[in-house]
């Protein structure tokens, strides 16, 4: 290997790996744009045209990845303009300066970030068409309306379609008014995705279907242990595979580049290639446990205090330790990204969330300027996190460069789950002291856990995106104490969906409802007891509404028939459990019961699940309960399955057979409840997921007796426990 | 390289590449079809599902020697204007999120209802239960075909409203 390489590989992989970010999350908003006046359209701004036969084209600046944001902000658009649904086309917005910094797609932060812009991006609109509609009739423009397409004044009726060429003319109105919640016909009412057609006709394009004059399909054999260096590569036998054209070694391992993705992979499977695995050969699952339990014995950082903290603890303290594992992303498309490098330009299509996180490294490695870069964002065939990062763009643009030719880097399932950016493990210490009504009066939560922020070279502090779940607790509890210890680790981590929610509500829930048992009382009115003050109030940084948490949990439970099943004979093995988590990044409260049935075997049947959900205005219900449903079926499949495990610093599992996903017989009942609120409208990608574990793990208390305080909760682990 | 000659959504086609090359990659490479997905290669996620000799069988499990002779109907053959009562109903039901998996569900679920005109819930977690989603659309696929079928959804996706 030589010394150019050595260098390009190191330089690289630190500039993939180094994000450029600000050190608070940003999520980008369309900026106003000058007004395009060319063209046979209307187009007040980047982010909409009307065309002369009425069409309606809205661009989103949020990636699709299931989450609906593209039919959501379609929607903010045409309740302002008064436009006809049917009319209404949705395309995707790209790195081009014009749309502005599209941020990240993350975070369940796309609703809150962009609802009121793409609202004002067609209340801009609908004013200037009224405009033009006036001065055609020379009436009052306080006297003209927008409905369903049409400006309309007593029996004047003027089409969008036709107005467009006078309403370019005008110049926008600085502050358009804004429909009042009252008037809106189109948000709040339930829309099919926009995208719904081409998915059920196999019209839609995912970054994996796109193709371009001369590309050429890359696979890439990486490196088996994390941090690993190449040796050596004998790439004879791969380069005299049929349709394989070339084998290149880029910052990530060697990329086998061929005419279809069959013959690259079979001459990936000829490449000979040696290692360096480095200072992770040995790593392992177990080794990664101990270190946990090393770390968590020394002091680590208050994240949170409440009165006198842990010192307050009372002599009778229950203690309980629980831990939770990594875990792969598995989107249904493995990850893929397309690169076309020219001397003087270069276009990625990528199925991303974060194009902007690749730009520093695309510049880096093409020597463009960002002006010459431009990103296209297909659809995504998932995302949760996985597609943030920018290992499959960097690849695709080394390769293109490399070959001269457009690149499509195309991961393998076996890539996909053994080259992922994990959610890290942890493992939790947590303390707790009843008073004399025996209420908790006093709460430890102790954790440890590999940093993410500190792993992406993030300019943040390391416990950053380790803390919600944990350190925002929203129980009145009078002393309490949380604190987080950093660990290492081998594996490269990212965010997963919902990222530390995914397990410290797991954890805190669980224990929440073994004090409840322990006090005998019932978890719900447990709960809502510590619930009683309504006054805002902030909790590990976080605005806290304590009326819209009780109020989900009591929801959840009344419409699960919580007083009736526990008042009724139940049947062997039939348990129900409660938890919820105000989820305040997004603004979103909910809570879950889970029935469940744990059969002899120690498999868990959960039967059926209720979920109330306060997510504020809900601006398309037929959405907010998809996004429950999908986050319970996330949740579920992580809280039954998840595990990914590291042996001889290898991943183990390599697909869905050792990484198994829940499938459609074991998928549960799922009723969504939405409350009704006028209040801005939340996040609801992830919110759905916080709660579904710990609800579960307290089912399977309620069948069993037993306390699953590790997950996943397999069959083996419950079977332990039943014999303890 | 060989000459393998098949029928593809009611089209004789003609492809010259490896034997062993899996169908999958014949139609998404070779032949730029690219509603049939790749999820696993493997034959375990059921992304990749059309029908070969109107049965639902896996594209990436199945090399283009195996096809020679044989009738092929991919997602793209289902209907021509997406108006086969599966497809219809996946609409009605608003089932998909992000969709990569449900080119390969609408083929597998086809075929069930060809095989059972009026599945009962436990003939579509059978018929269906290799087939992964990861965005969790399940309950919505179960009341999809049941509404395809013409039957009234036997178990209800979310019902909850307003509270």
């Amino acid at each position: 290997m030589s010394t150019r390489r050595d260098f390009v590989k190191t330089t690289c992989l630190s500039l993939a790996l180094t994000l450029p970010l600000e050190p608070k999350l940003r999520f980008g908003q369309p900026e106003p744009v000058e007004p395009e006046k060319s063209g046979d359209g209307f187009a007040p701004s980047a982010f909409l045209r009307i065309d002369g036969d009425g069409t309606i084209t809205i661009w989103a600046n949020k990636s699709e990845m299931g989450q609906g944001i593209r039919t959501s902000m379609a929607m903010a658009v045409a309740e302002e303009l008064g436009a006809d649904w049917s009319k209404v086309k949705v395309q995707q917005a790209s790195t081009a300066a014009k749309f502005g910094d599209l941020g990240i797609t993350g975070g369940s932060q796309s609703t809150r970030s962009t609802f009121q812009p793409y609202r004002m991006v067609g209340a801009t609109a609908r004013e200037m068409l009224i405009s033009a509609a006036a001065a055609k009739w020379q009436v009052d423009r306080a006297t003209c309306q927008a409905e369903q397409g049409f400006i309309v004044h007593g029996a004047n009726r003027l089409p969008f379609g036709e107005l467009v060429e006078a309403a370019s003319k005008l110049e926008p109105p600085k502050n358009p008014p804004l429909k009042a919640t009252k008037d809106f016909r189109i948000i709040g009412t339930d829309v099919k995705r926009l995208d719904g057609p081409d998915i059920v006709n196999g019209r839609a394009q995912f970054g994996s279907d796109l193709k371009l004059p001369g590309m050429l399909i890359a696979s890439v054999e990486r490196s088996p242990v994390f941090g690993g260096k190449l040796k050596s590569v004998h790439d004879a036998a791969a380069k005299a595979v049929p349709g394989v054209k070339r084998v290149i070694t880029i910052s990530s391992g060697v990329a086998v580049l061929a005419d279809s993705t069959w013959a690259a992979l079979k001459g990936r499977e000829a490449l000979k290639l040696q290692w360096d695995e480095g200072a992770h050969a040995s790593a392992s699952t177990l080794e990664i446990g101990k270190g946990f339990e090393t770390r968590l014995k020394t002091a680590g950082k208050v994240v949170r205090k409440e009165g006198q903290g842990a010192a307050a603890m009372g002599k009778n303290a229950i203690h309980a330790r629980y831990d939770c594992p990594f875990l792969a992303h598995a989107t249904m498309e493995p990850m893929v990204g397309m690169a076309d490098v020219k001397p003087d330009r270069c276009d990625i299509y990528a199925p991303s969330q974060g194009p902007a996180w690749s730009m520093a490294a695309i510049q880096a490695i093409t020597g463009l300027k960002a002006e010459q870069i431009e990103v296209h964002i297909p659809l995504l065939g998932g995302g949760f996190g996985r597609r943030a990062m920018p290992d499959f763009i960097v690849e695709a643009v080394e390769c293109s460069k490399a070959a001269g030719v457009p690149v499509k880097v195309q991961y393998s399932r076996e890539d996909d789950i053994q080259h992922d950016y994990y959610r890290p493990g942890s493992l939790h210490e947590l303390s707790a002291s009843l008073d004399a009504k025996g209420l908790p009066q006093a709460w430890q939560h102790r954790f440890t856990g590999p940093s993410i922020a500190a792993s992406l070279k993030m300019p943040w502090p390391p416990e950053a995106a380790e803390l919600s779940g944990a350190s925002d607790l929203a129980y009145e509890i009078p002393n309490l104490e949380v604190e987080w210890v950093q660990s290492d680790t081998p594996f490269p981590l990212g965010f997963w969906r919902a990222v530390p929610a995914s397990f410290n509500p797991f954890v805190t829930e669980s224990f929440l409802d073994e004090l409840a048992h322990k006090a005998g009382k019932d978890p719900l009115a447990f709960r809502v007891a510590l619930l009683q003050k309504d006054e805002k109030r902030k909790v590990g940084g976080e605005k806290l509404d304590p009326a819209r948490l009780r109020h989900v949990l009591e929801l959840a439970a009344e419409k699960a028939g919580w007083k009736a099943w526990h008042l009724a004979k139940r049947a062997q093995g039939f348990g129900l459990g409660i938890a919820a988590h105000a989820y305040l990044d997004c603004g979103t409260y909910v809570a879950e019961v889970a029935e469940v049935e744990v059969k002899t075997d120690g498999s868990v049947k959960v039967h059926r699940v209720v979920c109330a959900v306060d997510c504020g205005m809900a601006i398309n219900p037929l959405n907010i309960r998809a996004q429950m449903e999908s986050g319970v079926i996330f949740g579920l499949t992580a809280a039954l399955h998840g595990e990914i495990t590291l042996e001889k610093g290898r991943v183990v599992q390599s697909g869905f057979a050792d990484y198994p996903m829940l499938r459609l017989a074991d998928s549960p009942k799922i009723e969504v409840h939405i409350v009704k609120s006028d209040l801005p409208p939340g996040g609801v990608g992830e919110p759905g997921l916080p709660p579904i574990a710990p609800a579960v793990a307290n089912a399977i208390f309620s069948a069993t007796g037993k306390r699953i305080r590790s997950l996943p909760m397999t069959a083996e682990k419950i079977l332990k426990a039943a014999k303890a | 390289m060989t000459r393998v000659e098949f029928s593809l959504n009611g089209f004789s086609k003609a492809v010259e590449v490896d034997p062993d090359m899996p169908l999958l990659w014949v139609l998404r490479d070779v032949l730029g079809l690219t509603g049939t997905k790749f999820g696993c290669g493997a034959g375990v996620c059921g992304a990749c599902t059309m029908h070969l000799e109107g049965e639902a069988v896996r594209a990436c499990q199945t090399p283009i020697k195996e096809v020679a002779g044989k009738s092929v109907t991919t997602i793209e053959g289902l209907s021509k204007d997406g108006s086969h009562p599966v497809q219809k109903a996946w609409i009605e039901e608003d089932v998909a999120q992000c969709g990569y998996c449900q080119p390969g569900q609408i083929m597998q679920a086809a075929w069930l209802l060809s095989k059972h005109p009026h599945p009962t819930d436990a003939d579509i977690n059978e018929g269906m239960g290799d087939n992964i989603c990861r965005c969790g659309t399940y309950n919505r696929i179960r009341c999809a075909i049941h509404r395809a079928a013409g039957d009234v959804p036997a178990s209800t996706s979310s019902t909850g409203k307003g509270a």
